[in-house]
């Protein structure tokens, strides 16, 4: 277990977006939240990933308490996050975009920069090293030197997906990392993620897609209007009666 | 690599054009025109770092470089104190300020935060204006020294000066390439593009923006400091709004996030409102059009607008012949997205 919810609640004004969700992230498994349009994942991303505060309850990562540290935070103790549209400079080149993503690792500041010092020279040949690993992991290495802007949108994920490892993260956090893309492409990030859990990074995501994410994904948590209603293998999650309900409405027996 | 030569070619050109200016047109009014010129590309160097690179469109800059002008005025008419000590206090005691201003300022963004810096920079103005018994408001600052000599080296003649603003520019530019071209640099990048991706990837935010913010300041102090003894007199007016539109103009007609932009902007402004002189107050029928063209058709500005057609140029010889496979799977993409959302 890397990561436990206990409770967690998050309201806005009266609407209660995530509601009581006890959940756990397993270690080297990938993950997965589904849920109906407006269930609250997202949301429940942002609790995890320290990009909103929870109204109550707790997230323990590694043992810790890490409930209100702050993304940046998240980061440094190794949780990574990407986000359903990819923002990336791209009037820059894909290598430039990849390799700020390393940054947390590194330790030099202005006086560095402005000297020139070894530390400096240092720590941007590593950062580019790691960024040129990344994006070989992500297979992207042929379109490295071009205009980030000028690649497809599946490329665009891809680079979305080397950031976070810049990061050198224990768990990714993957928002919807296959929406808007062709099934073909959406196989070969499938294929990518189950790369990413072999080199023993965990990884939880937020999916849309059913077929894939019954075949992908180890262990499965169904959200319904912020609560959780199912939680298991896939399996399981077929033959819920709650979860079919939510997702073809009513009566389900028939 | 072969770009990288490219730029340096333009530096050195840039150099030498700079330093023999002088020799081919010995004007004494071109001379002052120019070295007020190179004082602005200061400030919008320091501009632009902030609203350039990093993404938060100040609008206090003229308060800034307004506080480092009165500072090196006030301890130079005041004081006994050596030139280039007060010099380097106008520009930590304008930081000082600035860092408490970008405590608070920084916690907005975008609108909220261009005008709220708006506010912060009339009130400097208005306290600058007001406060009479330390800055002498509207009478300003009269008989501010000009740099004192450095062994054999005196700043009295417009030519020791031109040289001397020549030599704080390109140490200014040095450093905005090496802030620029580091991870440092690159830090500041990813919070104009994407503020909670910065934050994911790892990298406190407000600790980087405030470092921004107060070096942006410095720079601003800096030419402040150079415009009051290479001026000597003062007045309330050089934290006047249109400064700060001044400012922005060259930056924006020059290209915004770029390196080259400021000096490029600045120069063509001055050197296009120096010609048009003769038509006062209704060269801005002319400047405004253009503005707007520019700011519509190229957004990054001159500079802005060269780099991309260089890129542009780069795509096309790399992929030819992938090129209409490209466009096709980029409209499959555009359309499938289309019928899932509809």
């Amino acid at each position: 277990m890397l990561i436990e919810t206990k409770q967690l609640t998050k309201k806005f004004g009266g609407l209660v977006a995530v509601n009581e969700v006890d959940f756990t992230i397993e270690k080297g498994k990938i993950n997965a939240i589904i849920g109906p349009n407006g269930a609250g994942k997202s949301t429940f991303f942002n609790l995890l990933s320290g990009s909103h505060l929870p109204t109550s309850g707790q997230v323990i990562y590694k043992g810790k308490d890490v409930t209100k540290l702050s993304p940046n935070k998240m980061a440094e103790l190794g949780v990574a996050r990407t986000f359903q549209t990819t923002h990336l400079f791209e009037e820059s080149t894909v290598l430039d975009n990849v390799i700020v993503g390393h940054r947390l690792r590194t330790k030099s500041n202005l006086w560095d920069a402005v000297l020139r010092t070894p530390r400096f020279k240092r720590e941007e040949r590593k950062c580019r090293e790691k960024a040129m690993e990344v994006l070989d992991f992500v297979e992207l290495t042929h379109v490295m030197d071009q205009q980030a802007g000028s690649i497809t949108q599946e490329e665009k994920k891809r680079v979305a997906f080397a950031l976070a490892l810049a990061t050198d993260p224990e768990v990714v956090f993957l928002d919807e990392p296959t929406a808007g893309i062709n099934p073909g492409e959406t196989e070969g990030l499938a294929e990518l993620m189950e790369k990413m859990v072999q080199r023993n990074i965990t990884v939880c995501l937020i999916e849309h897609k059913m077929k894939m994410i019954m075949k992908l994904a180890d262990k499965i948590m169904v959200l319904n209007y912020g609560e959780k209603i199912a939680e298991g293998t896939s399996d399981e999650i077929m033959n819920n009666p709650a979860v079919i309900e939510a997702y073809l409405g009513g009566d389900a027996s028939a | 690599m072969v770009s990288l030569l490219k730029n340096k070619g333009w530096v050195i050109g840039f150099i030498i054009a700079a330093i023999l200016f002088p020799f081919v047109l010995s004007n004494d009014y071109f001379l002052h025109v120019l070295t007020l010129a190179f004082i602005w590309m200061i400030a919008v160097y320091g501009l632009n770092l902030l609203a350039g690179y990093t993404g938060y469109l100040s609008l206090a800059h003229a308060g800034f470089f307004a506080i480092g002008a009165y500072s090196l005025g006030l301890l130079s008419v005041n004081t006994d104190i050596n030139f280039w000590l007060a010099l380097l206090l106008a520009c930590l005691i304008t930081s000082a300020i600035g860092a408490v201003v970008g405590l608070v300022a920084l916690r907005t963004r975008e609108h909220f935060f261009a005008i709220y810096t708006l506010c912060v920079g009339y009130i400097i103005y208005l306290v600058i204006d007001k406060w009479d018994s330390l800055t002498g408001g509207v009478r300003g600052l009269i008989g501010i020294e000009s740099p004192s000599a450095i062994g054999p080296l005196t700043f009295e003649t417009p030519l020791s000066q031109y040289y001397l603003v020549l030599f704080f520019l390109l140490f200014t530019v040095l450093i905005m390439y090496r802030i620029v071209h580091s991870l440092t640099g690159r830090t500041f990048i990813a919070i104009r593009n994407s503020e909670d991706l910065a934050q994911t990837i790892g990298i406190s935010t407000m600790k980087n923006k405030l470092l921004v913010f107060v070096l942006s300041t410095f720079f601003a102090s800096l030419a402040g400091a150079l415009y009051a003894s290479f001026i000597r007199f003062i007045g309330p007016d050089i934290g006047y709004i249109t400064i700060i539109f001044d400012l922005l103009t060259y930056l924006i007609v020059g290209g915004i996030g770029t390196l080259a932009g400021p000096i490029v902007g600045t120069f063509l402004i001055v050197a296009v409102s120096q010609s048009l002189q003769f038509l006062q107050d209704y060269r801005m029928l002319i400047f405004g059009p253009l503005l707007t063209l520019l700011v519509i058709f190229y957004p990054r500005g001159i500079v802005g607008a060269y780099h991309d057609w260089r890129m542009k140029m780069a795509a096309r010889k790399r992929n030819r012949p992938q090129k209409e496979q490209r466009y096709f799977e980029a409209e499959t993409d555009e359309s499938e997205k289309k019928i899932k959302e509809g």
